[in-house]
């Protein structure tokens, strides 16, 4: 498990994962090393139980869903490409730039990282965080004292302080909305992914 | 509520050894009582050190290394120059007045005033909320700095012994080697006794009574035998402790550990009680009081400006390097926190008179200063670390929503962190713990403590699915809050979360309150909150219930080192829930798969897996073993890191095969399935089952590498295993009775 830096040719599609998400070659190399380092049999793939076997994540409320955030819908596993994609989402917004009209949205812009964090809300992708979804959501990240009658109602709040439009769900724009005071460039963003 | 509690003892111990002195000195007209170096540095000084190292947290401690190497070795040579030159030059320019002294005895009051104390530093931080990376980078640095200022006072004393005019370039040289010299040998003596008493504990499994004993009584060798060879005593004690800790907590019996434990605590509060009363008591001489106004004050401002100065720049060296960078509000506390304390007392009183003529001004200034930081700085900053969070954040009430996600937010950025690997892999360590594992564990721990430790390891390899399905289901019928009762009486499985974490976590004072207070000690939005009355009564309610029972993100997890409390950690709590469900669900999410599927089975391919792995557990059921999704953590492993060389583990028989319910054969085919399904996906079988395994194990020690990290002490106690449902796939050589584990651990 010795941390063996790659070489950048190594890697492969180099070029195009850099301008995708906008890391520096040396945080690429150092995730690929990364990536190497979690898929233990050199597969060139890793599956959930790789990523499962990361203890932390075992201890983290919403840890399972992270990892299902990785792999696409009904795959079991995930390139290097896409493991790469869902952390640049976590990439620290760069300070003072200018917001070129014309140019897609970069993957660690407030808009995608609110969408990845909307995303492990919503599980049935349907665009929408029901009561159900938010119930569970609660029930993950709150200590098992809390009943599932105060649940219901904590869910019910937080559904009612959120939803606008008064469908009962809530939408991205009303999840946007609802979190626009928090700092979110700053709470999504990991410092070492330059 | 509290808040300043460590430091307003301090205060007050001040205060109160000045009023004794004072009717000492009322009474006798005589100093009679002072703090004599030789006192401080031989008894009381000891103990306090000796705590710092024993519990200190390694992984946090080695991990920061470089940091504090440079913040206590530069950062002390730069404090003591710039403040000696500068009182210098502002002597000459004659505001001070007539005084009797030269460049030199500036640089040697400026050395022993330059120096952070550890024994005052470890208070402040008791009462203020830091990151751990701060709180190690300043406490390692109040105790590696000894060296530097022990070099240093050395050197300036001997050059004021020879007299400004003899100081040649070669002393000077000679004085830079001895700095080498002195901190390597210390640290060096501390590495020797440290091996010396892992050694004799592996020993002393007849003589349990006299452990504790040789615990302290080696330690203070160490000690002795630093200053003997006029090397850096309180370096040598600190690394005796940092490296035998873990070996003799492994080795001695759980009651000696208690006792090292209560009695080292109990040492260390006691010296420094003694001693910042001593510093009270030893104020009042009016012998030794010289005042120069402009001295002291000048000295005040200095150090003050100097350290921030010194930590500025440094912090901004650093962080080009550091991963985890220092922002303003931790070098405002590492700066205002810099206190000085009774060492500075102790040295400034081992000065000659003869050779330096002002000692008693210096004696004055140094007391002067000690009480203003110790006092005042001490005092305020924790005020002043609140003021400076709360200008950053917001100061609206947040509403629930934003509490939830912000909360979620938290969770994700852990678990990206993790995944991303930012802790963790480290080469340098791989290669210790390895080293660790092959040669020094089994030299220096009992064989006893080495056997449970892979005994422990293999148990929980083969947690079988019967036995999960059935902690499960309990937990289920006795009802949500079976989790919490069953904590303490885990006898439904053999996952015995409260062996392998660390029993005796020593936790902040300040985070039992800020648990019972708010989440966070210093989330002025809380406690504001807490205090005004919201119109609706329901939406307090939820606030309150959500604000209490939200699970704490990683970032908020600081238990690390206290004086005055051995405290189980409460995290724990959460950490256990937060993996019994997790487990629940992967179990759940595992088992549905493999129901969904059923496929006749190809038996040659199930023998083809058997013939790629290494099993020691019985072919009853012949077929692929699928290691269990739910593997225990192995938090006991106090031995970090020892599983990178996983392909001597057995396979783990995860029971899916062996669980009644299921017939042999299906079960067969449904591993089959699994691994068809699997190998669709990826060609090679034994890869899967290996990453499966390694994952596990990977997991295994990611978790012990993270628990350490966040606190690197504990001791396992004896397993309290539950009666193993004994199946037959388990032949006995795997399969250990659970209280066999026990008796093994007490006899020997």
């Amino acid at each position: 498990m010795g941390c063996q830096s790659s070489h950048p040719s190594a890697i492969p599609e180099l070029d195009e994962i850099m301008l995708e998400t906008g890391f520096s070659q040396a945080s690429v190399v150092r995730l690929y090393d990364r990536f190497q380092a979690l898929d233990k049999e050199q597969k060139g793939y890793l599956s959930k139980y790789d990523l499962q076997g990361i203890g932390e994540l075992a201890v983290n409320p919403l840890g399972d869903r992270i990892i299902n955030a990785f792999f696409k819908e009904g795959e079991d596993l995930t390139d290097f490409r896409s493991f790469i994609r869902v952390l640049a989402h976590f990439r620290p917004v760069e300070e003072g730039k200018s917001n070129e009209t014309g140019r897609p949205e970069p993957m660690n812009s407030r808009l995608r990282k609110l969408q990845f964090a909307f995303q492990l809300y919503d599980q049935d992708s349907d665009g929408k965080i029901s009561r159900d979804e938010m119930l569970q959501v609660l029930r993950l990240m709150v200590g098992i004292q809390v009943t599932d009658e105060q649940l219901v109602c904590i869910a019910e709040r937080t559904i009612q302080e959120a939803d606008q439009d008064g469908d009962g769900a809530i939408s991205f724009e009303e999840f946007a909305t609802s979190v626009e005071k928090l700092n979110v460039e700053q709470r999504m963003s990991l410092r070492l992914l330059k | 509520l509290g808040l300043a509690k460590t430091l307003v003892a301090i205060a007050l111990l001040i205060v109160l050894g000045l009023f004794l002195g004072g009717i000492v000195w009322a009474a006798d007209h005589i100093a009679s009582f002072t703090l004599t170096p030789n006192v401080f540095f031989f008894y009381l000084l000891p103990p306090i050190v000796l705590d710092a190292g024993y519990f200190m947290p390694n992984k946090l401690f080695f991990g920061n290394l470089g940091t504090i190497l440079l913040y206590a070795v530069i950062g002390t040579v730069w404090n003591a120059a710039t403040t000696g030159m500068s009182l210098y030059g502002v002597y000459l320019s004659g505001i001070m007045g007539q005084l009797d002294i030269g460049l030199l005895d500036f640089l040697l009051f400026g050395s022993l005033i330059a120096a952070v104390d550890p024994v005052a530093v470890l208070a402040v931080f008791e009462e203020v909320h830091v990151n751990e990376v701060l709180f190690i980078i300043v406490f390692g640095e109040s105790l590696l700095n000894d060296a530097v200022t022990v070099v240093l006072y050395n050197v300036f004393d001997s050059f004021v012994a020879m007299g400004a005019d003899n100081v040649t370039g070669v002393d000077c040289v000679k004085g830079i080697v001895s700095f080498f010299v002195v901190s390597l040998g210390g640290t060096f003596v501390g590495i020797v006794f440290a091996f010396l008493l892992s050694l004799v504990t592996r020993f002393t499994k007849h003589v349990r009574i006299i452990e504790p004993g040789f615990v302290f009584v080696i330690s203070y060798l160490s000690y002795l035998t630093a200053e003997m060879l006029s090397l850096s005593a309180i370096l040598a004690i600190t690394f005796c402790g940092v490296c035998c800790q873990k070996y003799v907590k492994a080795n001695i019996c759980d009651q000696s550990s208690t006792t090292v434990r209560y009695t080292m605590k109990m040492l260390a509060s006691g010296s420094e009680t003694i001693i910042f009363m001593f510093l009270g008591i030893s104020a009042v001489n009016p012998d030794i009081w010289t005042w120069n106004t402009a001295f002291i004050l000048l000295t005040l401002v200095f150090i003050s400006v100097y350290r921030v100065i010194g930590v500025v720049i440094q912090t901004w060296v650093l962080n080009h390097y550091r991963v985890v960078q220092l922002e303003i509000i931790d070098q405002v506390v590492m700066s205002y926190g810099g206190l000085r304390g009774a060492v500075a007392f102790a040295l400034v009183a081992l000065l000659d008179e003869k050779k330096v003529k002002e000692k008693n001004l210096f004696v004055s200034t140094t007391i002067i200063v000690v009480f203003f930081t110790v006092i005042f700085q001490g005092l305020t900053i924790k005020p002043l670390v609140q003021w400076l969070k709360v200008k950053k954040s917001e100061h609206r009430e947040p509403k629930l929503n934003e509490k939830l996600h912000g909360r979620a937010f938290d969770h994700i950025l852990s678990a990206v962190e993790d995944i991303s690997g930012q802790i963790g892999h480290n080469y340098l360590r791989d290669k210790w713990s390895n080293f660790d594992r092959k040669i020094l564990s089994k030299v220096l721990m009992r064989r006893s403590a080495q056997k449970s430790r892979d005994q422990i390891l293999n148990i929980f390899h083969e947690l079988n699915l019967k036995d999960a399905i059935s902690y499960v289901a309990e937990g289920e019928r006795r009802g949500s809050l079976a989790f919490i009762r069953s904590s303490s009486t885990d006898n439904m499985v053999n996952v015995d979360f409260s062996t392998p974490r660390p029993s005796t976590v020593e936790a902040s004072v300040s985070c039992l309150l800020r648990e019972k207070a708010s989440s966070v000690c210093l989330d002025m939005q809380a406690l504001e909150q807490r205090r005004k009355s919201i119109r609706d009564t329901e939406d307090t309610v939820t606030h309150h219930t959500l604000q209490q029972y939200l699970y704490k993100p990683r970032q908020e997890h600081i238990h690390l080192y206290s004086r005055h409390e051995i405290i189980q950690n409460e995290d724990e709590k959460q950490d256990k829930e937060i993996f019994h469900r997790t487990m629940r669900k992967r179990l759940e999410s595992f088992k549905s798969t493999k129901l969904g599927i059923n496929q006749p089975k190809k038996l040659n391919k199930s023998h083809k897996r058997d013939r790629g792995q290494k099993r020691r557990n019985s072919n009853a059921i012949p077929n692929g073993k699928i290691p269990s999704e739910n593997p225990a953590p192995d938090f006991t492993l106090k031995e970090k890191g020892n599983f990178s060389d996983t392909n001597n583990k057995p396979p783990v028989n995860s029971g899916y095969c062996s669980e009644t319910s299921y017939e042999p054969v299906n079960s067969q085919d449904n591993s089959v399935d699994m691994q068809e399904r699997l190998e669709e996906s990826n060609p090679k079988e034994n890869q899967e089952k290996k990453t499966l395994l390694n994952a596990q194990a990977h997991y295994r020690s990611a978790a012990a590498r993270r628990v350490q990290s966040r606190r690197s002490f504990h001791r396992p106690k004896p397993l309290q295993l539950p009666k193993l449902q004994k199946l037959a796939s388990f032949p006995s050589s795997c399969h250990i009775p659970p209280h066999s584990l026990e008796q093994e651990e007490t006899q020997l």
